[in-house]
């Protein structure tokens, strides 16, 4: 066999060897940590996880409150963040189109995108928890809200500027106002791309503890006072993960699996959308 | 009587059977910018209330870009600009102040490609309406019936009016285009190159409907295609690189054009 092509064969099939490899690494670690979360979880699901409150040390029960809390702020999280971020991209991607002060605004959604999470909920806590003197669902809410606005701001900005400019044209061309246009033309062509941005931000924020940690802190007890501290799944996941009592680990690792579950349908709820978008 | 002369040359008013009809849109000294590129050169032009006129050049010569001023679509991008004064009804639509609301209401626009919006064939009608005109559900339905007759479009979608407008096939959603623009009852109505994206069928369609609706609206058309501007228009424009070249009856611009460029053009010499 001709040498070249020889050496040209097996610089192919180191880097094909490698390439696999490396692949194999990532997954396989990824496929451990699902193993894990599954076999772990699965065995402390019961039907008493849904109907008991979080149990004091030593006793059985379930993680209805803490399912509740974390419901309850993240739909709240979604009622804050939703509006205030398809607002901002929409006046990115419309009316500041062609604006300095746009560029300068996606640059600032662009650093809070990427703010660690902990330091905006440090942030929540010095408006909010200090001034008010307790933690609260509100201020966990807050926080959570602060988190999705920047993935909504993004999303929803890239998505109406993929609707084609004769799209835009053909609306204002009926003599339509700019509110009217983006409301009846705009918003249903870009859709699914907006719907998208929202369930990734839920994603996101479904699992985030730091900033509920001082924010909604915790609560052992059924409550459905939002203007006190209110059980939230990431935090009890973090205690009872730490804590040195067996029932505690395994509602810990049941916590685990359901916030998997929950963002892995999210993911597929994406994908579903997104492909509702080309078709 | 063919002249090399570079202004724009109009048909004599003797040769005008049309001379006596009233102007409805009077182009004046138009200039018009893309930043720093200028498009239309000192333009000219007086169309006719109630009759057909075609715009035919060259790509590039500037006749979507004269389309698209005479409803200030083009304001939608800060780097355009459009000098000089364009009078409907007597009134400078580029003058400080005026209302493109109201300006684009009474002059409609159907675009080269079909734009049906993602929404149903009855929504993609009846929403600008509704936005104008507070009218009971059955008057709503009335008007929505109306457009869709005059678009040639009613047999075929009646029994579909809640179905997506992105399923009707590109000539229809073209249709329904037509059919939204006229809804809201304008004066005016430009077609921008409105065949180019359709089949040859489609085409034809499109072209009897123009027939239709010639004397019940202004209509200025767009196209580069010679065949379509002899069919359907009562008086032609021709441009070259941004300048009006020659305006007179269709007839004359393609039987006995009075300037060489239009004869060159015409006949297939560039283009």
């Amino acid at each position: 066999m001709n040498w070249t092509l020889f050496r040209r064969r097996l610089a192919d099939r180191i880097a094909l060897v490698c390439a696999a490899l490396a692949t194999a690494f990532g997954l396989f670690f990824l496929a451990w940590i699902l193993w894990t979360t599954f076999a772990n979880g699965a065995a402390a699901i019961s039907p008493r996880l849904f109907t008991e409150m979080t149990p004091p040390p030593g006793a059985d029960g379930g993680l209805l409150n803490a399912f509740y809390g974390s419901a309850v702020m993240i739909v709240l999280a979604i009622a804050i963040g939703t509006p205030i971020g398809l607002a901002a991209g929409t006046y990115l991607a419309e009316q500041g189109r062609h604006t300095r002060l746009a560029s300068a605004v996606r640059f600032v959604n662009d650093i809070l995108l990427s703010a660690p999470s902990i330091v905006l909920g440090l942030f929540i806590y010095e408006l909010v928890v200090v001034p008010s003197g307790h933690f609260s669902g509100y201020a966990g809410s807050l926080a959570l809200a602060l988190i999705l606005v920047p993935v909504v701001v993004r999303t929803s900005d890239e998505a109406l500027r993929l609707v084609p400019d004769r799209m835009r044209e053909a609306a204002f061309a009926l003599g339509l106002p700019r509110w009217k246009v983006s409301l009846q033309v705009l918003y249903k062509a870009a859709r699914s791309g907006v719907i998208t941005g929202v369930l990734l931000g839920v994603a996101r924020i479904s699992g985030e503890t730091a900033p509920l940690l001082f924010t909604a802190l915790n609560n052992q007890f059924w409550s459905a006072d939002m203007n006190a501290p209110l059980a939230n799944v990431p935090v009890v996941i973090f205690q009872y993960a730490m804590s040195p009592y067996d029932q505690w680990h395994a509602l810990a690792w049941a916590g685990a699996l359901i916030l998997t579950v929950f963002v892995l349908v999210l993911s597929l709820l994406v994908r579903l959308v997104a492909r509702g978008r080309h078709s | 009587m063919i002249t090399t002369d570079t202004r724009p040359h109009f048909g004599t008013d003797a040769a005008q059977g049309l001379a006596a009809a009233p102007i409805k849109i009077d182009v004046r000294h138009l200039d018009f910018h893309y930043g720093q590129t200028q498009a239309l050169h000192g333009v000219n032009l007086a169309i006719p209330a109630l009759a057909v006129t075609a715009i035919i050049g060259p790509s590039g010569c500037g006749k979507s870009t004269l389309l698209r001023t005479l409803n200030r679509i083009y304001a939608l991008y800060p780097e355009q600009r459009a000098e000089g004064e364009i009078l409907v009804d007597g009134h400078n639509i580029l003058a400080r102040g005026t209302d493109l609301a109201d300006l684009r209401r009474r002059v409609g626009m159907v675009f080269q490609k079909p734009t049906p919006f993602a929404s149903t064939i009855r929504a993609n009608i009846g929403f600008a309406l509704s936005f104008y005109e507070k009218l009971s559900k059955s008057e709503l339905a009335d008007r929505i019936e109306d457009a869709l007759r005059q678009a040639a479009l009613w047999d075929e979608v009646k029994d579909k009016l809640d179905q997506s407008a992105l399923s009707l096939s590109g000539g229809q959603q073209q249709r329904l285009c037509i059919a939204r623009t006229i809804a809201v009852r304008p004066e005016i109505v430009l077609f921008d190159e409105p065949t180019s994206a359709l089949d040859p069928i489609s085409t034809a369609r499109i072209e009897e409907l123009l027939q239709e609706l010639r004397g019940r609206y202004t209509i200025v058309i767009v196209t580069h295609n010679m065949q379509q501007a002899a069919r359907v228009s009562d008086k032609t424009a021709f441009f070259h690189l941004g300048e009006l070249v020659e305006f007179d009856e269709t007839s004359r611009i393609f039987t006995s054009p009075a300037v060489s460029r239009t004869q060159d053009y015409i006949t297939g010499r560039y283009g």
